[in-house]
């Protein structure tokens, strides 16, 4: 983890269909995993993104963040993919812990 | 009860009443007599033009409950159905029945008088945009009634959807009511939605913003049938009747599913001199029809005819000398216009001779190959063209399961995946063409033929097309994209989905909010 004063909002993709814009705004401390998801299949893959979403934050060990989902159909990779380089830019991981 | 593919309808569906369960593509056997027409006669000094709508509404009179006809031909430029509702909302009149050929994104007006029970029920054969969303959420307390192109010429002319007053969106009229598609300042083309209720309805009227010398040249519907003729300042917007050009698509998966659809159409044996063919006006259908000249310019194969809704695509084609004849039951652009108007082998034909299942023979039954597209197809091979992914209606048959039914090869060509979505499911959400007039789906992983069509998978196989059966296709789209969770609906019916012989083939239920 870095430190978390250089923990900033961190964003990843875009609104083209098959792709997903990830924002991760860091939250305070003690203030848990947030995930606010719109998605255009949501009715079939809401429950399957959730669950790619918390999958990365708990393999990246992650507290305290705000995680916001606008979903244009991404497959599972792409989402696993934006979601570390928004978690990335937001200073929440470290780049050699992603590569 | 269950119908012949196994859908669940109600015993009775409130608004509509017992259905007729759908038992298979060519099982119902009609006995009974058309629908007589009213007689009527006129003194030879009567005139049919009147000033405005309203008193066409006074002088026959339009009455609470009445059914009024509209054709699509000006698709989303139509300025017809609005302003004839709108007449009728001034004059305080309820409970109008719509039948309409097809509802637009232009068509949003209905929604307010469907609120204010100007309108209480709808009859189409395709419907997009916000009409279909508010049917979709409820919108009528009677479900609306979904026909196929053919299945609705046949309901009209078999006394099973009567019509009291036609209002007719004509481009060109004279002032005693011949009628065409081609001149004037809202030309469409083809008029031929628009014939079985030209001859059907109690009360005919045309609407039109260009009126022509008597006696009017060419004619597509008769003055003898066409009691009124209303001008109105504008019956529609040019820009939403004809798209400027239809192009083939440029997406590399959909070339390459194109250009596989035009292998099976040629291992199957079908591309050959007198060679038929249907095609949708969609940039991977269009595509198909690219595929399929190179290979008649490189064969000097001539075929017979192009059917369905006609594009400039085709025209060139006819005037290229690849097809004989089309066969135009709507045209989507100018060059369409341009060719029904001028070539003698471009022929304008009614939704009756185009796809009505209870005639002694109609167009869809000489083709060779239609190629379709589907928002869904199951493991059964039945189509959905009626509901997205989301339940909400966004479409109809049109004519999808007539063509299919009549071709000798009917093709549906799909991406295996649309968005995150896969294109095969176990069960389609709305079944509308049934898999037995399904032949083949093409995707840009691999062709699956339907397991009641063993010589095609021979020939198929033969041909070393890439094969596979549907469940491995489904597989390897739930691979990439993971099992997509089943959508749940309420048990209201929101629409009913006639196949094109009136029986049902499924319901629309609406879908929670």
């Amino acid at each position: 983890m870095s430190e978390a004063g250089k923990r900033t909002v961190g964003q990843a993709g875009t609104l083209e269909s098959n792709d997903v814009m990830i924002t991760v705004s860091p939250g305070e401390e003690g203030s848990g995993i947030s995930i606010e998801l719109t998605s255009i299949v949501k009715e079939q893959y809401g429950d399957a993104i959730q669950k790619t979403v918390q999958d990365v934050v708990g393999e990246e060990k992650c507290r305290d963040i705000y995680i916001t989902v606008v979903d244009r159909g991404a497959l599972d990779c792409t989402i696993r993919a934006r979601l570390l380089t928004a978690l990335l830019r937001a200073g929440v991981v470290q780049k050699k812990e992603v590569i | 009860m269950k119908n012949s593919i196994g859908r669940d309808l109600p015993e009775v569906i409130e608004g509509y009443g017992q259905p007729i369960p759908y038992s298979g593509a060519f099982e119902a056997r009609p006995a009974m007599r058309r629908q007589a027409p009213k007689v009527k006669t006129i003194h030879p000094r009567d005139q049919k033009l009147v000033d405005t709508l309203e008193a066409v509404f006074q002088q026959i009179p339009i009455t609470d409950g009445m059914t009024l006809s509209f054709h699509h031909h000006f698709r989303n430029g139509d300025g017809v159905v609005n302003q004839v509702l709108a007449t009728a909302a001034a004059l305080g009149i309820k409970n109008l029945k719509v039948a309409l050929s097809s509802v637009f994104p232009v068509h949003e007006t209905l929604i307010a008088y469907m609120k204010s029970g100007v309108v209480t029920a709808l009859d189409t054969n395709y419907m997009s945009g916000p009409v279909a969303k508010a049917v979709s959420e409820g919108v009528l307390a009677t479900p609306v009634v979904l026909r196929t192109h053919g299945g609705r010429a046949r309901a009209i002319e078999c006394g099973q959807l009567p019509i009291d007053v036609a209002f007719i969106a004509a481009p060109a009229a004279d002032e005693y009511g011949n009628l065409n598609g081609v001149q004037g300042p809202a030309a469409c083309g083809s008029l031929g939605y628009a014939f079985p209720d030209a001859e059907y309805a109690d009360h005919v009227v045309a609407v039109t913003d260009y009126i022509a010398e008597y006696p009017l040249a060419p004619i597509s519907i008769p003055q003898c049938l066409v009691d009124y003729v209303v001008k109105v300042d504008c019956a529609g917007d040019p820009r939403g009747i004809v798209s400027g050009t239809t192009k083939i698509t440029k997406d590399p998966v959909g070339l390459k599913i194109a250009a596989m659809a035009a292998k099976v159409i040629e291992a199957a044996g079908l591309l050959k001199n007198g060679f038929s063919f249907q095609t949708g006006a969609g940039g991977v259908s269009l595509a198909v029809a690219h595929f399929i000249r190179q290979r008649m310019e490189q064969e000097h194969i001539v075929g017979s005819f192009a059917l369905g809704g006609i594009t400039g695509y085709m025209v060139d084609m006819l005037e290229k000398g690849f097809f004989k004849k089309l066969i135009d039951v709507q045209g989507f652009d100018l060059e369409a216009i341009r060719s029904i108007k001028t070539n003698p082998n471009h022929l304008e034909v009614s939704a009756n001779f185009y796809a009505s299942p209870f005639n002694v023979g109609c167009a869809v039954n000489r083709l060779d190959v239609v190629v379709l597209g589907a928002t869904e197809i199951d493991v059964d091979f039945h189509v959905n063209v009626v509901t997205g992914s989301d339940g909400v209606i966004m479409g109809g048959s049109g004519g999808h399961a007539d063509a299919a039914a009549g071709a000798k090869v009917t093709i549906v060509v799909a991406n295996l995946l649309r968005g995150r979505l896969p294109i095969i499911v176990e069960q389609v959400l709305t079944a509308t063409t049934p898999g037995e007039t399904i032949d083949v789906l093409v995707t840009e992983r691999g062709v699956a033929v339907n397991p009641q069509r063993p010589e095609l998978l021979r020939q198929l196989l033969a041909a070393g097309l890439p094969v596979k059966e549907i469940q491995d296709l489904k597989a390897m789209a739930e691979k990439i994209a993971g099992v997509p969770r089943k959508l749940t609906t309420s048990d209201r019916v929101v629409a009913v989905v006639e196949y094109r012989d009136g029986s049902v083939i499924d319901v629309v239920r609406q879908v929670h909010q």
